[in-house]
């Protein structure tokens, strides 16, 4: 696919799947209301309101500094919000930890990669398992029977995971030892490793060629379909977020200024604003 | 070329290759020992040689692996040995066959610790970095400071616990066995090399079989990046606490057997320093390098002994290797300089090779 | 417990305190440029201690026993004399061990700072003897009474907490200032840029280490004067203490070892005269695990959040 494409040419946007039905009205996966954080006296993010439906690729965008990676933070309990409710699934992660976010649903990937870098690329898929294969310490202290079946479905599990982005060459590889691309498509893995209802990606794209970009958007696309999941998307590649989001939401400031389809928001006269400055000369 | 070998083949042969060390020191040392080639002086130190060995492995575990600086580890080492001690003399009539209360007191030591740990890992683990290094001191040297003021016997009725003599009001025919200050003494010897040896095959196996398994590699997941371990659903505090307390159940091992060597033992063995003295061999070692430690452990308590000529002068040689040794591993300066050196002294030799030649 | 019991035993604590304060001063400046843990600080202490009772004994019998040259020239020569030594082994110690690991892990530092540490207590060993020596107080062993007799409070008790006072208010003067002292305080914040401005890191660093070591000296001279055996090993307890002094107040800041080091002082005092004589040091230790757990960075430490 990728060799069609010749450098410098514009990226064409893949064929939007077919998602059976729009069901963000119907039971979201994730409902935000009002929620918010102050850092001291800085308010980062205020008064988010925001719904994904199950299986909605969203996207989350805005200018540099606009509170779009606390908001997964917010969302992975990095941070505790100041205010306001995350309902994942209908249910409050109310007091809950980042990890006992991802047990329930969540799952994330980091602007500036959090691989375990001293560890194989298999063994960074296994420690994304580590909730779906499980056997208690001391059958691995004494390699009991269990031991050696688990590790196995853990093998096996982590190549199947690793093979949607046909890396399973590189699974003895270190991870740290990756070029950037495949960094991220790793940190992708990992994150859905952890049988997320929700896939959270932070700049997925950055540092990306063209036709890698149009690799990753074919593959977010297939993750959804196959894994039948929500995805959001913080991106500054326009054609990526315009090519494959349903739903996209703009924030300024920590504020909401915009939400909707991406025809929606490229009229949207705040967004243009935000974006390129208000045109008024002086302040 | 040689082909490449996989990691997991890679891992195998390494960890083959630590235990083959092991047993083979062993062997070598016991024919040497059986033949009576051993000095006085070498044969004392047979035991704390394993008593470090598991001491430097365990604390790699927390420094190495899990990545927490522990300042306190001689601590846990003194709860085994105490407990272990303790346990000794209780359990004499009991078990009176020597070799299988020696494993009860390793056992009692082991657990004790392990709990010392529990507990203490649950406000140490809340904090990071240097503050974490610095309560893991503190603990260290409150423990030392409590068993230095605890006196426990034994009489018919059971163990008793005082803060003097007096006060432990031991029946008729009972023992104090720790007596505050001067230390626990006048309990069985029951620790033997076979026995030390067995015991850091046993810790290798525990550390070893840990670090390549889910628990492990969670460990090494937190280590690398906390945040993202945590992200993949892998509880932060459930792991440290693993490591943390499999380190101090296998350094009250270490204590237990430690002390059923001597026939007497005092709180202020196992202080601060000894504590450094540990965490030396595991960073010599190399951090997170099981082997390293072991053999870091193993010479480097033999070394101070090997330098006995210059008795005066021993410590002042071992801290003066310490710091050379981490100049040159660490300065990225003086490795290139060396390195600079190197490259000249080839220059020069291969110049030397075309005169050579050209005559 | 009266209160002449009370208004001794605080100003004995605050004395001692005083003395931690000044240690600890030395750990929290080195720490906060140059994010080390100096664990030979404390056997600094140990020979600052020695050179100044060298100094004072040869001193002392050249002057008539009893006037006021002979407490005063000996002492004040023996302090600046242990400053000057301290100082320079200060930088020398940086220069050769710290320096060249500028890069290296905090572990491998610190490793290479317990190495020091031996190798100061064993030169000492080897240079002085392990036999202890009785330490005569710098200020002479005079008391004033108070209270109609009731309170007595040594000369050395006074001159200690006055010095605190002294090198508190100098240490503030000096890093709010002074050129020298900004740029300390900038490269405590980043040093790649202070670099950057022009300020000189390493000599910046190397400044820090004199200052430290010489207030080492000083804290070398009036804990002997107050607990007079003097031995190799006087400093490292001293020191683990005044460390957690440090870390009490939050290390880093300057401030937060002064009152780091005055709380561990009248901790220590009030626990030895109240409650235990020989469990002062778990209580000691169990109040700073305590602080730590309601504030992790300690008392005026900064809170930093991690950037994700």
């Amino acid at each position: 696919m990728a060799k069609e494409f010749q450098k410098g040419k514009m990226v064409p946007v893949p064929s939007r799947s077919i998602v059976p039905e729009r069901d963000v009205d119907k039971m979201p996966v994730l409902e935000c209301s009002h929620l918010g954080i102050d850092f001291g006296g800085l308010t980062a993010v205020n008064e988010l309101n925001l719904t994904i439906g199950r299986t909605e690729i969203a996207g989350l965008i805005g200018p540099n500094g606009a509170g779009k990676t606390t908001v997964f933070n917010l969302l992975t309990k990095v941070y505790q919000p100041t205010r306001g409710t995350i309902l994942l699934n209908g249910k409050d992660t109310h007091g809950m930890s980042t990890t006992q976010v991802n047990r329930a649903g969540i799952a994330r990937t980091f602007q500036n990669i959090r691989l375990f870098s001293n560890l194989t690329v298999e063994d960074n898929v296994r420690i994304g398992l580590h909730n779906q294969v499980r056997y208690p310490m001391w059958d691995g202290v004494f390699r009991l029977p269990r031991y050696w079946k688990q590790e196995k479905v853990a093998h096996e599990k982590a190549m199947e995971l690793l093979s949607i982005f046909h890396m399973e060459d590189l699974a003895q590889h270190q991870a740290g030892s990756l070029p950037y691309g495949a960094q991220r498509r790793l940190e992708i893995v990992r994150a859905l490793a952890t049988n997320p209802r929700l896939l959270l990606l932070d700049e997925p794209a950055a540092g990306m060629n063209p036709s890698e970009t149009h690799d990753l958007m074919e593959n977010i696309i297939k993750i959804r379909d196959t894994f039948q999941i929500a995805i959001m998307l913080i991106e500054h590649d326009m054609n990526l977020v315009m090519g494959i989001c349903e739903g996209i939401c703009v924030l300024n400031f920590g504020e909401v200024i915009a939400k909707g389809t991406s025809e929606e928001i490229q009229r949207n006269p705040k967004v243009i604003e935000a974006y390129l400055g208000s045109g008024k000369k002086g302040g | 070329m040689m082909k490449q070998l996989s990691p997991a083949r890679k891992r195998l042969l390494d960890n083959a290759l630590t235990y083959g060390i092991v047993i083979v020191a062993y062997l070598v040392l016991q024919l040497l020992s059986g033949a009576e080639l051993l000095s006085s002086t070498m044969e004392g130190l047979l035991i704390p040689i394993c008593a470090y060995v598991i001491m430097a492995v365990s604390l790699n575990l927390v420094v190495g692996i899990s990545g927490e600086l522990s300042l306190g580890h001689a601590g846990f080492m003194s709860v085994g040995a105490f407990s272990g001690v303790v346990a000794n003399v209780a359990l004499q009539q009991l078990i009176p066959v020597n070799s299988l209360r020696l494993v009860a007191a390793l056992a009692v030591g082991a657990v004790m610790a392990g709990f010392a740990g529990f507990i203490i890992g649950i406000p140490v683990l809340r904090l990071r970095g240097d503050y974490l290094a610095i309560v893991t001191l503190a603990f260290g040297e409150i423990i030392k400071n409590v068993i230095n003021c605890l006196y426990i016997g034994v009489d018919e009725n059971g163990i008793h616990f005082a803060t003097n003599q007096a006060a432990l009001a031991l029946a008729e025919g009972g023992k104090a066995v720790v007596k505050g200050p001067m230390g626990a003494s006048g309990y069985t010897k029951l620790s033997s090399f076979t026995a030390g040896f067995i015991l850091v095959l046993i810790t290798l196996v525990i550390v070893l079989n840990l670090v390549h398994s889910r628990a492990g590699r969670a460990i090494l997941a937190l280590r690398d990046n906390r945040i993202a371990a945590e992200s993949v659903g892998i509880s932060a505090t459930k792991y440290k606490m693993m490591a943390f307390v499999t380190s101090s159940v296998l350094a009250g091992a270490a204590g237990v057997l430690y002390a059923l060597s001597f026939g007497s033992i005092a709180a202020k063995k196992f202080d601060f320093n000894a504590s450094i003295l540990v965490l030396v061999y595991v960073v010599l070692g190399g951090l997170g390098n099981i082997r390293g430690s072991v053999i870091a452990a193993a010479l480097l308590v033999v070394l101070p002994e090997l330098l006995r000529e210059f008795y005066d002068y021993r410590m002042l040689v071992y801290a003066i290797v310490l710091i050379l040794v981490m100049l040159l591993t660490n300065s990225v300066g003086i490795r290139q300089f060396l390195a600079q050196r190197f490259v000249r002294l080839g220059r020069v030799l291969s110049k030397r090779a075309m005169k050579g030649v050209e005559n | 417990m009266n209160i002449t019991n009370l208004l001794f035993n605080l100003v004995n604590g605050i004395s001692l305190g005083s003395v931690y304060a000044i240690i600890a001063l030395g750990y929290t400046m080195v720490y906060g440029i140059a994010k080390m843990l100096n664990f030979a600080h404390g056997d600094v202490i140990m020979v600052g201690a020695y050179i100044c009772f060298f100094t004072m004994s040869k001193l002392s019998s050249l002057f008539a026993p009893g006037s006021l040259a002979a407490t005063v020239v000996p002492s004040l020569a023996g302090v600046l004399l242990a400053m000057v030594v301290c100082t320079v082994l200060g930088v020398v110690i940086e220069r050769l061990a710290y320096k060249p690991l500028r890069q290296a892990p905090s572990l491998a530092v610190l490793i290479t700072a317990i190495g020091v540490s031996y190798f100061l207590q064993n030169s000492a060993l080897l240079l002085w003897g392990s036999e202890p020596r009785i330490f005569t107080s710098i200020v002479g062993s005079g008391s004033i009474q108070l209270f109609g007799g009731q309170l007595t409070v040594a000369y050395t008790t006074i001159v200690t907490m006055l010095t605190c006072v002294v090198i508190m208010v100098a240490l503030t003067l000096f890093t709010g200032g002074t050129k020298m002292g900004k740029a300390m305080r900038a490269c405590s914040e980043d040093k790649g840029a202070a670099m950057l401005m022009g300020i000189d890191v390493n000599r910046t660093i190397s400044m820090t280490f004199a200052i430290g070591s010489a207030l080492a000296a000083i804290a070398g001279a009036l804990l002997c004067s107050a607990y007079p055996t003097l031995m190799p090993t006087t400093g490292s307890l001293p020191g683990i203490r005044a460390f957690t002094a440090a870390v009490f107040g939050g290390i880093g800041s300057i401030p937060g070892a002064m009152l780091g080091g005055i709380l561990l002082g009248l901790i220590e005092t009030f626990t030895k005269s109240y409650i235990t004589t020989n469990l002062y040091d778990a209580v000691v230790f169990g109040v700073l695990i305590v602080v730590l757990l309601v504030k992790p960075t300690g008392l005026l430490g900064k809170q930093i959040r991690e950037k994700v």
